[in-house]
C-alpha cells in the first residue's frame, strides 16, 4: 500500500489545478453539463473550443499511445485529471464517447488506417461521437439486434432502427452494431460499422426525456450506405469488439468523483435546512442517514484506487471490476434522493422557480441518475452479470 | 499510488486461508462450542508457531514487528474460518496496548511471552449501558500508592482465559478522566463470571472489580488517547474478522445454489438467488477496498485512523449481517437447522455488530468527525 503521488503526478496536478483556475471561467461555460443533453449549436461549438483547448494545453486522453497524439501516461495520471477537472467545476467534454469508448476500442481493434483517420478528431472533439446500439426489440438482450447490413461491392447498405441514442442529435458520426449475418447465431451474426451522421437515408428523432430533455433519439437508416472500411474489426465478429467498448464504457473513478461531489452539495444543503430549530445537518436521524452514505462514497472511491491499480500493473480485476456500473450509479440516486427528502416541497419547485433551492439543481439530477441506472445495461442486468460471469451461477433461460 | 496488497501479504493471507482451512475447519470450530475455555490450546499453539501472536510485538521482544495491515489479513481469514478464541484480544488489542502505552516494567514482564503465546491478554473497555461508558469502573488512589478499581465490565472477552486484561475506567479524583489499567485475572477481589450467549465461537464474561488494587506501572499511558485507538483497533479488528464472514456466507450460499435442484433446475439459475448473492458482491468488495485503507492509516497516518475505523466497522458489521441473513434465505431451511454450518457465521456476525460499537454509533462518530 502506498497512497501517494509521484512528484511527476503531483506536479500534473498543480500544473493543470493552476490552468483551470485560469481557464475554465474564460470558457463562457458553466459546471459540467454534457453528458449529452440538450444544447443548441452555439453551446456545442463552445464545448467543442473547451475540449480542444483542454487537448493543446496536454490534459486529455493522457494515457493513450503518443503516437496517436496520446502521452503514454500511467491511468493514475489520467484519474487526476478527471478528479481536478470535477473539482473545478469544469465543463465536461462533449467528446466523451468518443474518447472514452469508441477511441480505446480502436486503439485495440482498428486497422491502421481507421486510427490514422478518427484518433486525432476525437481528441480535438471535431467530430462527436454516438453510439448506436440498443434497438426497440434489443435492449438488456442487445444481442437480439435487428439493423441489417448488407455488404454490396464496397459498400454496406443498411437498413433498421436504434433507439435511445444519447446525443445522435448533435453527433457527427456513430459506432454502430449491425446483424450482417441474420443466418447465424445470434452473437455471431453482428459487425461493428463506423456510420457518418450525414449519410443519405439517416433520420435522427428526438425523444423527450422524464426530465423534460432531448438527451437520446430515435435514430432511422434507410438503404444507408457506409464505406466497407468503415468496417472494426472482422465481418461478424462485432459482438466481441463491442465487449471491448463496454469494458470501456465509465472511466470510474470519474464516477466516483462525481459521487464526492454530490456528496459534499448534499451535505451543504443540509447545513443550510433547517428541522426542529436547528441545521438538518444536526438532526440525529438525518445525520445517520448522511453519514451512510459518506461511509459508501468513500468505500467506493478506495475500490476504484484499488482498480486503477489492477489497471497499472496490466491485471485483470474480475469480480471486482464487475460491480461499478450498479454501485456507483445507485450511489448517485441516493444521494439524490437524500436532497430531495431535505428539501421538503421545495424539491417539487421547478428548477427557474424563485421557490427552488440550491438552484434547482437536486430534482434534475434525481430524475437524471435514474436513467443512469437504467443506462449501459440496468441494475438487473448488471446483478445478473455478477452473478452468472462473476460467481459462476448457473444460467439457464 | 498503489492501492492493494504486496506480495508477501497475498502470500501471508493464502497461508492463512490454507492452515485454517486444515486445523479451523467447522468441525473443528462446533468441537469446542461445548468446552468452557471456547477455544482450542493447541490450534492456539499452532498459530503461535506460525508468528501470528508475534505479529504487532517489536522484535527486541522477540517479535516479528509486522503492520496493523498484516494483521488485519490474518483476522479476515479468521472470520472467514469462525476461529473461536481470544486471538484477536491477545495478539492485537492486548499487545498493542503494552506496545503502545506499556510502562518499561509491563512490556519487559509480558510482551515476550504474548509473543510466544505464553500468555494470553484482553480487553476490558465496554461499560454496563449500551456504548462504551466508562462510568462502570471507577479508579481511586490507593492510601500506600497505586489504585483501587471498584466496579463492573460486562462482555470481556475471553476474561476466564486470560492472564491480564486491560480494563478501561474513569478516574474518581479527576472527574472520570479515561485511564487504562493492566490487571492480573489472579488479582484479589477480581471476580470472573462465564456469561452464556449467542455467538458460540466467542466467550465473553462479567468481571467485578471490588477494591482491586493495581500498582503504579500498571497504569497505561497516556489513558485517553490510547483507550481510543484501542476502540479503534477493536472496530477495525471486528471489521476485518466480518469481511472474511461475509467472503464465506456468499461462498456457501452460491455453493449451494448450484448444487440444490428444484423445479427440475438448479435453483441458483433463478434471478432472485442470482441478484440477492449479486448483492452481497456489491457490498463486499468497496467494503474490503475500506477496510484495507483503514488497516493501513492505522499505521501510516493515525490522525485519520479514527474516521476510517468507523467507517469500516459501520460498514462491514452490517455488510456481514446482511449477508449471514440473504445466505440463511438462499439456503432455505436446512439454513435454519442446527446442523448446517451457516447459523455459526450468522451468530458471529450479530456478535460482529455490537461488538467495540453499534453502526448506528460509528455513523455518529463520523458525523461528529467531519463536523456535520
Amino acid at each position: 500500500m502506498d497512497l501517494t503521488f509521484s512528484p511527476e503526478q503531483e506536479a500534473l496536478r498543480s500544473r493543470l489545478r493552476a490552468w483551470l483556475a485560469e481557464n475554465v471561467a474564460r470558457s463562457g461555460l458553466k459546471g459540467p453539463r454534457p453528458r449529452s443533453v440538450d444544447l443548441d449549436s452555439e453551446t456545442i461549438a463552445r464545448y467543442k473550443r473547451w475540449q480542444q483547448r483542454l487537448y493543446e494545453a496536454g490534459y486529455v486522453a493522457l494515457s493513450w499511445p503518443k503516437e496517436y497524439g496520446g502521452q503514454a501516461l500511467d491511468p493514475v495520471s489520467q484519474a487526476i485529471v478527471n478528479e481536478e477537472m470535477l473539482c473545478a467545476q469544469a465543463p465536461a467534454l462533449i467528446g466523451a464517447m468518443g474518447l472514452e469508448m469508441l477511441g480505446p476500442t480502436l486503439i485495440t481493434w482498428g486497422s491502421e488506417a481507421q486510427k490514422r483517420r478518427y484518433l486525432p478528431k476525437i481528441l480535438t472533439a471535431e467530430e462527436i461521437w454516438c453510439q448506436g446500439y440498443s434497438e426497440p426489440e434489443a435492449g438488456s438482450d442487445l444481442a437480439a439486434l435487428k439493423t441489417r447490413a448488407e455488404l454490396k461491392g464496397d459498400c454496406f447498405v443498411v437498413n433498421g432502427q436504434k433507439v435511445w441514442t444519447s446525443g445522435a442529435q448533435h453527433a457527427d458520426m456513430m459506432f454502430c452494431l449491425v446483424r450482417t449475418d441474420p443466418a447465424a447465431p445470434k452473437h455471431h451474426g453482428i459487425s461493428y460499422l463506423l456510420i457518418d451522421m450525414r449519410s443519405p437515408g439517416i433520420r435522427v428523432r428526438p425523444l423527450v426525456q422524464m426530465t423534460g430533455e432531448r438527451g437520446f433519439n430515435e435514430v432511422f437508416f434507410e438503404d444507408v450506405q457506409v464505406p466497407a472500411e468503415n468496417l472494426v474489426g472482422r465481418l461478424n465478429e462485432g459482438w466481441q469488439v463491442a465487449n471491448a467498448t463496454l469494458v470501456h464504457e465509465r472511466n470510474m473513478l470519474g464516477a466516483v468523483t462525481q459521487s464526492q461531489q454530490l456528496f459534499g452539495r448534499l451535505l451543504a444543503l443540509a447545513r443550510s435546512m433547517r428541522r426542529n430549530a436547528a441545521p438538518l445537518s444536526r438532526d440525529p436521524v438525518f445525520r445517520q442517514r448522511l453519514a451512510a452514505l459518506e461511509i459508501r462514497v468513500e468505500a467506493m472511491k478506495h475500490h476504484m484506487y484499488r482498480l486503477l491499480t489492477d489497471r497499472q500493473k496490466g491485471r485483470h480485476s474480475g469480480l471486482p471490476g464487475m460491480i461499478n456500473k450498479l454501485v456507483g450509479t445507485e450511489l448517485n440516486y441516493d444521494l439524490a434522493t437524500a436532497a430531495l427528502e431535505a428539501l421538503g416541497d421545495a424539491a417539487l419547485a421547478a428548477r427557474d422557480e424563485p421557490e427552488a433551492l440550491d438552484h434547482g439543481f437536486w430534482p434534475y439530477e434525481w430524475m437524471f441518475s435514474l436513467g443512469m441506472i437504467i443506462g449501459g445495461g440496468t441494475t438487473h442486468i448488471q446483478k445478473n452479470i455478477i452473478a452468472e460471469r462473476g460467481l459462476g451461477m448457473p444460467r439457464i433461460r | 499510488m498503489e492501492f492493494g496488497l504486496s506480495e508477501s501479504q497475498e502470500a501471508l493471507k493464502h497461508t492463512a486461508r490454507q492452515f485454517l482451512a486444515q486445523h479451523g475447519s467447522a468441525a473443528d470450530v462446533r468441537a469446542v462450542f461445548a468446552q468452557e475455555d471456547g477455544f482450542s490450546r493447541q490450534l492456539y499453539r499452532r498459530m503461535a508457531e506460525l508468528g501470528w501472536t508475534a505479529m504487532l510485538v517489536g522484535e527486541e521482544y522477540g517479535g516479528l514487528g509486522l503492520s496493523v495491515l498484516d494483521m488485519a489479513l490474518v483476522l479476515e481469514e479468521a472470520g472467514y474460518a469462525a476461529l473461536p478464541g481470544p486471538f484477536v484480544f491477545s495478539a492485537l488489542l492486548a499487545t498493542c496496548a503494552l506496545v503502545e502505552g506499556g510502562s518499561p516494567s509491563a512490556k519487559e514482564a509480558w510482551l515476550g511471552s504474548l509473543a510466544k503465546a505464553a500468555t494470553i491478554g484482553t480487553v476490558a473497555l465496554s461499560g454496563e449501558g449500551p456504548g462504551l461508558e466508562l462510568d462502570a469502573l471507577a479508579a481511586r488512589r490507593a492510601p500506600g500508592g497505586g489504585w483501587l478499581l471498584s466496579g463492573t465490565r460486562k462482555f470481556v472477552p475471553y476474561a476466564h482465559v486470560a492472564d491480564f486484561m486491560v480494563a478501561a475506567a474513569g478516574k474518581v479524583e479527576e472527574n472520570g478522566a479515561p485511564a487504562l489499567f493492566l490487571v492480573e485475572t489472579k488479582s484479589p477481589g477480581l471476580r470472573v463470571r462465564l456469561v452464556s450467549q449467542m455467538d458460540l465461537t466467542r466467550r465473553v464474561c462479567r468481571v467485578a472489580f471490588d477494591d482491586v488494587a493495581v500498582p503504579v506501572e500498571a497504569e497505561l499511558r497516556p489513558g485517553p488517547a490510547l483507550l481510543e485507538r484501542l476502540l479503534d483497533l477493536g472496530a477495525l479488528a471486528i471489521a476485518a474478522d466480518s469481511l472474511g464472514g461475509t467472503e464465506r456466507v456468499l461462498e456457501m450460499a452460491v455453493e449451494y445454489s448450484k448444487v440444490r435442484r428444484q423445479f427440475g433446475r438448479p435453483v441458483g439459475s433463478f434471478q432472485a438467488l442470482q441478484h440477492a448473492a449479486a448483492e452481497i458482491v456489491a457490498d463486499l468488495e468497496p467494503a474490503r477496498a475500506l477496510l484495507w485503507y483503514a488497516a493501513h492509516v492505522a499505521d501510516a497516518t493515525p490522525e485519520s485512523f479514527g474516521r476510517a475505523a468507523a467507517m469500516a466497522k459501520a460498514l462491514l458489521s452490517e455488510v456481514f449481517s446482511r449477508a449471514a441473513q440473504r445466505s440463511v434465505l438462499m439456503h432455505g431451511g436446512i439454513g435454519f437447522t442446527w446442523e448446517h454450518d451457516l447459523h455459526i457465521w450468522f451468530k458471529r456476525a450479530r456478535f460482529n455488530e455490537s461488538c467495540f460499537g453499534s453502526p448506528a454509533h460509528h455513523r455518529e462518530r463520523v458525523a461528529r468527525i467531519a463536523g456535520y
